[in-house]
């Protein structure tokens, strides 16, 4: 096993994982930084982000305004310190890009142009066309390419944090040309692995999204939290469940039904508006939570449209026009015909609520760490708890570059107290570990169970059970279906031996990640009995600050079910009220 | 070890249409080659003051296999030609404002530029 | 249900057990829907577990699942079933890439060059922060933007016989990269970028043959880029051959 000695490694060269690489080269170029990820940065999956990023840029805008807005979206279940850093460091961080030079849309006199989004009471998206995480992730990439200290291993699947003495010490991770496993013996570690869409049958998420790294620090003893709060997107392309980005009904896209009426007007965010005038924060642009639960109430009125690939509503972009959406809009059109045959400047898109976020993950503070000394999370695999129980869209683009940077900081604050007195015989008996079980993972026989088998039946009991809504009945057969699951998963067999690039393998350890996770969303969502957010239990329709005003937290139990717990939300100066999206219905 | 696959340095550009095409585009300098050395030729012809040299590069000119040659010659200029200014819009795009000249103007430009040149060249050689 | 049938004939390759890669043949009863990617997901969730490649977003913007489709390298996730019913179609990797293991290629070459190129914004003067945002007008930003969407999937250096016949070749992706930073009206790095395009082996070995632009997905245009880094960096040239060159 070769061993790799660093200051700082990071797990993930995505969006967060290169804000972080960054910093730390910046702030101190004689630190090494190992960039580890499972994919060549620009595969991952802030490729795929359209809509933009949230920055109080405008004379017309806020940071209260961008607080408020964050914290009712979330349904009071963010940390309001945590929310208050943010909205003060997000104009500094999406000018950092603008100085990188990422392509952001521009207004006719030269400065950043902004657009409208879901749940937002000002125009506060910097946006670039509909490929705005695309041109973040480019940008950071590439811009990571001038720091010398930036030492990159791409397609490096980690396997293992190597904890000793109270703290993280590093990571083991394979190498997926040859099979080689290494040691990473870091003085602090970074996880910025992303989320884990791929739990659900139907999700935007590229299948790079199997939740290793927060699997990863769970089986290492750091909780997860708020796990049952996953984002549903209103707008998923139906067939693929590609992402349709809020920008179109930024820019003035309609919902609408079978009978071609828009249906939001019946759940508390209309009056309906003027067809090309969105109004911020009522009928399309309300938050997704609200928006994708629109269209559960309608599929049970029989009012979506029946298709082979499930229930559709339809988004109507026909009125903006040709011009408009080539200018703001290209790749939904490109999407659209490509993958539904369908060319929005002509006919409005079918679409369906789909799986985007985890607003859950890693439990992390303001400062970006987690429990453990020397562990940070970053970005979708983390839970600072800004986006609370729903996130508002285009927050996660500049969460990551925030608390990005925040890891930085305090990560190689971290590593200047550290001297080299690394638990070598510990940390390579934990590795060695991780290679057994890789071992006997690859030369195990006589299994009868198979990868995508076990896979098909996690994502579709998470879907009956813990989708937009939920009760008690679904969510206890769902937690009972994934520790069946957890157990079936021992008897799988790889039937691909090789060293070389297996995927068998790395499919594998994706499945037993995302179990792992499965189970927290399940019992985390079975627990909390109130409806908050993205979680709605039809058997607790109201919301109950008096109990379940708190963080649940989930803590890795072996081969049982996680152990919850709770953990207090920060209230600064927002006291929990009533998320009114009904525009000017006052 | 990862495999390299051998690449064929003699018949590549059979392998794809788009590369024969290209390569039939790169042969056609050869006959604007060729034309040079004729051109070149016949001045050398003249400044030589030999009358006896210069009648018999005229004579050559007129023979059948020259005709032959000229021809094909002219006919490949053309394709030469159009083949270049069919992509003059990617290696000289102009941009007015914020939108770009459509690329059919430029190449287009480049038509009405060899028409002109042609009539000079046609005007001095008394054609008018 | 399965409207199309598709007869993938998908090269393998693993260096622990072939001297050479061989063809495999899978049979695919395709949905309608289905890409060619959606196929190859089924021969390896239902047919075929060793088979490997890559692939991530569904959406042709990862840049993952560039291979070869019937001769011509495409996206496997933006070509539709449709186009090939009822055919053979051969699936190979990347051409001009060696092969580490069945579709998957070995990029390290491209990762190397796109950083000589020095794809960053290069400035004299860096301005704070706090001054906000350089001013770009729509029209500064149009010029280079088309530039901006490349995916780095490699499809352009698998059309390219320039980058077959010379390895050294930069190639399109990294010198259209170039070019993106080289007209960003943001940048002050032209000069600096100047000496490794002006190589032989940077902008000069491009015959613009164009059929890089006619694979890109993305609609880059890259042969674009080059023919117009070529007079950039001639009249570069002159410039510093007259002492006014920066640098």
């Amino acid at each position: 096993m070769e061993l790799i000695k660093t200051d700082i490694a990071i797990v993930g060269a995505g969006g967060a994982g290169l804000r972080t690489a960054i910093a730390v080269a910046e702030s101190n170029p004689d630190l090494k930084v190992a960039l580890i990820s499972k994919v060549y940065p620009m595969r991952s999956h802030t490729c795929a982000a359209e809509g933009g990023a949230a920055g109080v840029i405008k004379s017309d805008d806020s940071l209260d305004l961008h607080f408020n807005d964050t914290v009712g979206g979330g349904d009071w279940l963010t940390d309001q310190d945590v929310v208050e850093y943010f909205v003060n460091e997000a104009p500094k961080e999406l000018l950092q890009l603008e100085h990188w030079g990422c392509p952001w849309s521009r207004e006719p006199n030269g400065s950043v142009g902004v657009r409208p989004f879901g749940g937002m009471k000002i125009k506060r998206t910097w946006f670039a066309a509909d490929k705005s995480g695309f041109h973040i992730l480019h940008t950071l990439f590439q811009t990571s390419l001038k720091y010398p200290s930036i030492e990159r291993f791409d397609e490096f699947f980690s396997i293992d944090l190597l904890m000793a003495d109270g703290r993280c010490q590093g990571v083991v991770a394979m190498e997926m040309k040859s099979g080689r496993l290494f040691r990473f013996q870091a003085k602090a570690v970074v996880l910025c692995s992303g989320g884990a869409g791929r739990m659900f049958p139907f999700s935007t998420n590229g299948a790079i999204k199997t939740g290793d790294g927060t699997a990863m620090a769970y089986r290492a003893g750091v909780p997860t939290k708020d796990m049952e709060f996953v984002q549903y997107h209103p707008t998923g392309l139906l067939a693929t469940g590609i992402l349709l980005t809020e920008g179109c009904r930024g820019e003035g896209g309609v919902l609408r039904n079978k009978d071609g009426y828009r249906y939001l007007q019946d759940y508390g965010m209309g009056p309906e508006t003027p067809l090309g005038e969105p109004v911020l924060k009522t009928m399309e642009l309300g938050p997704r939570d609200r928006l994708s639960q629109a269209f559960w109430h309608e599929q049970q009125k029989g009012n979506t449209i029946p298709t082979s690939w499930g229930d559709s509503t339809h988004l109507d972009m026909t009125h903006l026009g040709e011009k408009h959406i080539d200018e703001r809009l290209p790749l939904v059109r490109e999407l659209s015909i490509t993958y539904a045959g369908v060319d929005p400047v002509k006919e409005p898109v079918p679409i369906r609520p789909v799986v985007h976020y985890m607003m859950g993950g890693i439990h992390t503070n303001i400062d970006a760490e987690t429990p453990v000394p020397g562990l940070f999370a970053v970005g979708e695999c983390a839970c600072a708890s800004l986006n609370g129980a729903n996130r508002l869209g285009s927050n996660s683009l500049t969460e990551l570059l925030v608390f990005g940077k925040r890891a930085a900081t305090n990560a190689v604050e971290f590593a200047r107290n550290r001297n080299a007195e690394a638990n070598e015989s510990e940390l390579q008996e934990q590795a060695d570990k991780a290679q057994t079980k890789i071992r006997e993972l690859v030369q195990r026989s006589g299994g009868t169970e198979s990868i995508a088998g076990l896979r098909a039946e996690m994502t579709k009991s998470l879907e009956e059970g813990a989708g937009i809504y939920r009760t008690e009945e679904t969510l206890q057969k769902t937690c009972n279906t994934i520790a069946d699951l957890r157990k079936r998963y021992a008897g799988i067999e790889l039937h691909d031996k090789s060293n070389v690039f297996n995927t068998d393998l790395f499919q594998a350890l994706e499945l037993g990640n995302m179990l792992a996770l499965a189970q927290t969303v399940a019992e985390g969502a079975l627990a909390r009995k109130e409806s908050r957010g993205s979680h709605q239990r039809l058997d607790y329709e109201a919301r109950d600050d008096e109990q379940y005003l708190k963080h649940t937290l989930a803590y890795y139990q072996g081969d049982e079910a996680p152990r919850i717990d709770y953990h207090d939300v920060v209230i600064t100066k927002s006291k929990p009220g009533v998320r009114d999206y009904s525009g000017g219905a006052k | 070890m990862a495999y390299v696959r051998p690449v064929s340095k003699t018949t590549w550009y059979l392998k794809d249409r788009n590369y024969t095409i290209h390569m039939i585009n790169e042969l056609t300098s050869v006959f604007i080659g060729l034309y040079a050395l004729l051109l070149l030729w016949g001045i050398g012809a003249v400044a030589s003051g030999d009358k006896a040299y210069y009648q018999f590069f005229l004579e050559c000119l007129t023979s059948p296999g020259m005709l032959v040659l000229l021809w094909v010659t002219t006919i490949v200029i053309f394709y030469h030609a159009i083949a270049w200014f069919k992509v003059t819009p990617k290696a000289m795009p102009i941009q007015k404002g914020e939108a770009f000249v459509p690329g059919g103007v430029i190449a287009g430009a480049h038509y009405v530029i060899w028409v002109l040149f042609s009539l000079v060249v046609l005007y001095f050689a008394g054609v008018f | 249900m399965s409207a199309v049938q598709l007869e993938l004939e998908i090269l393998r390759y693993d260096p622990e057990k072939d001297q050479e890669p061989h063809f495999q043949t899978y049979q695919v009863a395709c949905q309608e829907e289905w890409m060619v990617l959606d196929a190859i997901n089924h021969v390896k969730d239902e047919v075929d577990t060793t088979l490997s490649y890559r692939w991530s977003c569904h959406m042709a913007v990862c840049g993952s699942c560039g291979m070869m489709i019937d001769g011509q390298p495409k996206l496997a996730c933006k070509v539709s079933v449709k186009d090939y019913a009822n055919k053979k179609v051969r699936i190979e990797p990347l051409a001009n890439f060696p092969i580490e293991r069945d579709l998957v290629v070995v990029q390290d070459d491209f990762m190397e060059k796109l950083k000589r190129v020095k794809p960053y914004i290069i400035r004299k003067e860096e301005q704070p922060i706090e001054a906000g945002e350089y001013k770009q007008s729509p029209a500064e930003l149009k010029k280079f933007k088309q530039f901006t969407l490349c995916i780095n999937c490699l499809c352009c250096y698998a059309a390219c016989p320039e980058y077959a016949l010379t390895p050294e070749f930069m190639g399109p992706a990294a010198l259209a990269l170039a070019h993106r930073y080289n007209t960003d009206s943001r940048d002050q790095g032209l000069a600096e970028r100047h000496k490794e395009l002006s190589k032989p082996e940077g902008v000069w070995d491009c015959s613009f043959t164009d059929t890089c632009s006619i694979a890109c997905p993305k609609h880059v245009d890259p042969a674009s880029a080059l023919q117009q880094l070529k007079i950039a960096t001639t009249v570069q040239w002159y410039k510093e051959l007259i002492g006014m060159g920066d640098k």
